[in-house]
């Protein structure tokens, strides 16, 4: 959206300068079709977003399953002090910072050089650029259960390839840290092509004077990489880990089909579902819901505050 | 898919010359038997109703999701459903099944054991059909049982004197124990067998009264642990599931087995198959569910299956019609015979051709009388899960402290204290 700010500022003001001595009868009427126009997606927005999110705040202020109608019983923010004293809320917040930052921080190096190596080949352009992206193309359950499939102990072949470090007959989701390192495994593998493609557009934007003026100084690769390409898309980086980090920190679909949360690897939605869905309890879960979604604001907050990302800058129109 | 090819049939219903089409959901049935049921009534209604029949998700938790979502968004073309017997009071608390009148009560339950009628009943009126019963029993190599010098079938045999028997004899007593709804049969069965139960005053809801922290709930806790820490023990007991442990007892170190009687006919199978020794069903002996307290007969655990009707309904008497014919002895046989599933209907027990198939049809029915429900509490999901949260794994259960912290988090979890 803000994306295209700047051109709108561009076209729109001049046309609105005359706006004070009077606006013409034709841009009145521009402007009222453009608001009939938007108005039905607007609407649609309005009903399947915002009311969601405000009835769920509604509902977390209720003591409320949807199986025992007459116990309903109004319990102020009550339902959030419940969530926080619980460990098992500190449990799965600890589960679900490691799942993010481990799977963005390799996602970021790996798609680097995916889409370095994009960026700079000539030869089977397009081969290599596929192949690159393929997992993305795959759904996330189809892929979590070929992943799942691989180290399951009955149907797997990754312990007999791996006997000799583990034991053949190693449960790798039986335990904590072997399950989230497959759960890693799977989002890194699945999503890195996406961190990749939104790097290669940044990388493109680089001026290629600038890696030829370096050159001519006598700049090394490593040099040119650090002070050069970079600095020069620090703000496409910024945006690309602040949206894996979003999508990673709302992980579910791995887990639910690899552990359904088993061995401690539950993370924050999985915890929201199971309250709201297979327990019922619209209260408590809504209340889970609603501090999910906080703690996505608050990493969106930090990424556009304190790293100062300019999403308007991810087109290079801003500088 | 076949979901979706339901819903289609339940558009284009009303257009098929008058006949109302009532949509069934229930457990997926390889076996076919709900198939051959569905035929039969649709046969026997002369065009009054057509039944159809929509499997759910194959675990019984993914059946209760989609049975509540559905009924949440009062979806009108379920008629019928299959619920599992501890989900019932949960469906019928929240207004969604249709209660049935005394006279429609009397025509239900005719034939009907006593034990599964308890867990169709809520707030003191039915609101569902007993249709499939089932029960463990105590299955045992007889060779163990003479080298042990125990005999399983007397009525006083307790599980002490099994554990004892199986670590005698270096063999191992295989039981349910993995994090799962089959642990929770095992718990409840012994907390109901030593006296005691695990939750009281299950009519009031969230308010009911977690009863755990009682000497029952401690002898219960004692004999987990004691097979968990014995040489008895399945080394796979704490991840064991009701396959896991038959494949157990059908190994070399089986001696005892609490499971379903559908272990009989799988035995037989892979005799047959070759992938089990013919001893083991030469040896195979059965026997009731063992006591946990000398002298105090056993509470065997209860599964099955009610068919309810659902409150959105549109076509409430072609509903119940069906559900008559569905629960009648005939069918009922039709079921036991095509799926192995032991059913609600006492009478069917006698049949030559159950008992042929079932040895044991005499014993399985008396152990479905004696059985005893899980919690019949709209709050059973809940229950089920904090008991496994705090019981499990076996070999760390302390009985000292495990029945009084468990029945403080059943009563922290239904009051929405803590989240589970």
């Amino acid at each position: 959206m803000t994306v295209t700010a700047p051109e709108r500022e561009a076209s729109v003001v001049p046309a609105e300068a005359p706006h004070s001595y009077g606006m013409s009868e034709r841009t009145r009427k521009e402007r009222r079709l453009g608001w009939k126009l938007t108005a039905p997606a607007v609407i649609l927005m309005l009903a399947v977003t915002g009311y969601p999110m405000v009835n769920a705040l509604y509902l977390s202020l209720f003591s409320y399953r949807l199986t025992d109608p007459s116990g309903r019983k109004f319990v102020g923010l009550a339902n959030y002090g419940v969530v926080l004293r619980d460990s098992l809320w500190w449990q799965d917040v600890v589960t679900t910072v490691i799942i993010t930052v481990v799977t963005v921080a390799i996602e970021l190096v790996i798609g680097f050089v995916f889409a370095m190596v994009m960026n700079k080949i000539i030869f089977g352009r397009r081969t290599v650029r596929t192949a690159i992206l393929l997992p993305y193309g795959i759904i996330t359950v189809v892929s979590a259960f070929a992943w799942k499939y691989a180290f399951a102990l009955d149907s797997g072949f990754v312990s007999n390839w791996l006997g000799w470090l583990v034991g053949k007959n190693y449960n790798w989701f039986g335990h904590r840290g072997s399950a989230l390192l497959v759960i890693c495994l799977e989002e890194i593998w699945k999503t890195t092509p996406f961190i990749s493609l939104l790097l290669l557009a940044g990388l493109s934007q680089v001026p290629e004077v600038l890696q030829e003026a370096a050159k001519v100084d006598g700049a090394t690769f490593m040099q040119r990489l650090w002070k050069v390409t970079i600095p020069n898309m620090k703000a496409a980086i910024m945006v690309a880990v602040l949206f894996r980090a979003l999508d990673a920190w709302r992980i579910f679909e791995s887990i639910f089909i690899m552990t359904a949360g088993a061995q401690k690897t539950e993370s924050l939605s999985f915890l929201t579902y199971r309250q709201s869905i297979t327990r019922v309890a619209l209260g408590i879960g809504s209340a889970v819901s609603v501090l999910l979604f906080v703690t996505m604001v608050i990493i969106a907050a930090i990424f556009l505050k304190g790293f100062k990302v300019d999403l308007g800058t991810v087109k290079g129109e801003r500088r | 898919m076949m979901v979706l090819v339901g819903g289609l049939a339940a558009c284009g219903g009303g257009g098929s010359g008058g006949t109302t089409t009532l949509q069934w959901y229930g457990p997926p049935d390889s076996a076919g038997a709900t198939d051959l049921i569905v035929k039969s009534c649709n046969q026997q209604s002369n065009g009054a109703y057509r039944l159809v029949n929509n499997p759910l998700p194959s675990t019984a938790d993914g059946q209760r999701e989609q049975l509540v979502r559905r009924m949440a968004a009062k979806d009108s073309t379920v008629d019928l459903m299959t619920v599992d017997p501890p989900y019932t009071a949960e469906l019928a608390n929240a207004g969604w099944l249709t209660v049935f009148t005394p006279d429609e009560r009397a025509q239900l339950l005719q034939g009907v054991l006593d034990s599964p009628t308890k867990s169709a009943v809520w707030k003191g009126q039915l609101v569902a059909a007993p249709w499939e019963a089932n029960t463990q029993l105590l299955w045992y190599d007889k060779s163990v049982a003479k080298a042990a010098g125990v005999d399983p079938t007397s009525p006083d045999f307790t599980w002490d004197q099994m554990i004892d028997a199986a670590v005698k004899t270096g063999k191992t007593v295989a039981e349910q124990g993995n994090r799962y709804e089959g642990y929770m049969v095992w718990v409840n069965a012994l907390v109901l067998s030593a006296g005691g139960s695990i939750l009281t005053d299950n009519d009031k809801g969230r308010d009911a009264v977690p009863s755990l922290n009682s000497a029952a709930g401690k002898t219960a806790a004692e004999i987990i642990r004691k097979l968990a820490t014995s040489k008895a023990a399945d080394p796979a007991l704490s991840s064991a599931d009701e396959g896991a442990s038959l494949a157990t007892f059908e190994g070399p170190t089986g001696g005892f087995l609490l499971n379903w009687p559908y272990v009989y006919a799988t035995i037989q199978a892979n005799v047959k198959l070759g992938s089990v020794r013919k001893s083991v069903l030469d040896n195979l002996g059965w026997a009731r569910y063992p006591e946990a307290v000398a002298g105090q007969p056993s509470t065997p655990p209860l599964g099955g299956g009610n068919v309810a009707i659902s409150k959105f309904s549109k076509n409430q008497s072609k509903a119940f019609a069906a559900l008559k014919c569905i629960i009648s002895p005939e069918m009922e046989k039709q079921n036991i015979l095509v799926s192995g599933n032991p059913i609600a209907n006492g009478a069917v027990y006698d049949d030559p051709q159950v008992q042929k198939l079932f040895p044991m049809a005499t014993l399985m029915r008396d152990s479905i009388n004696a059985a005893g429900p899980r919690p019949v509490t709209p709050y059973y999901g809940d229950v089920s899960a904090a008991v496994q949260r705090d019981w499990h794994p076996q070999s760390s259960l302390n009985p000292d402290s495990a029945p009084a912290a468990t029945a403080k988090l059943i009563s922290n979890v239904l009051h929405d204290k803590r989240l589970l």
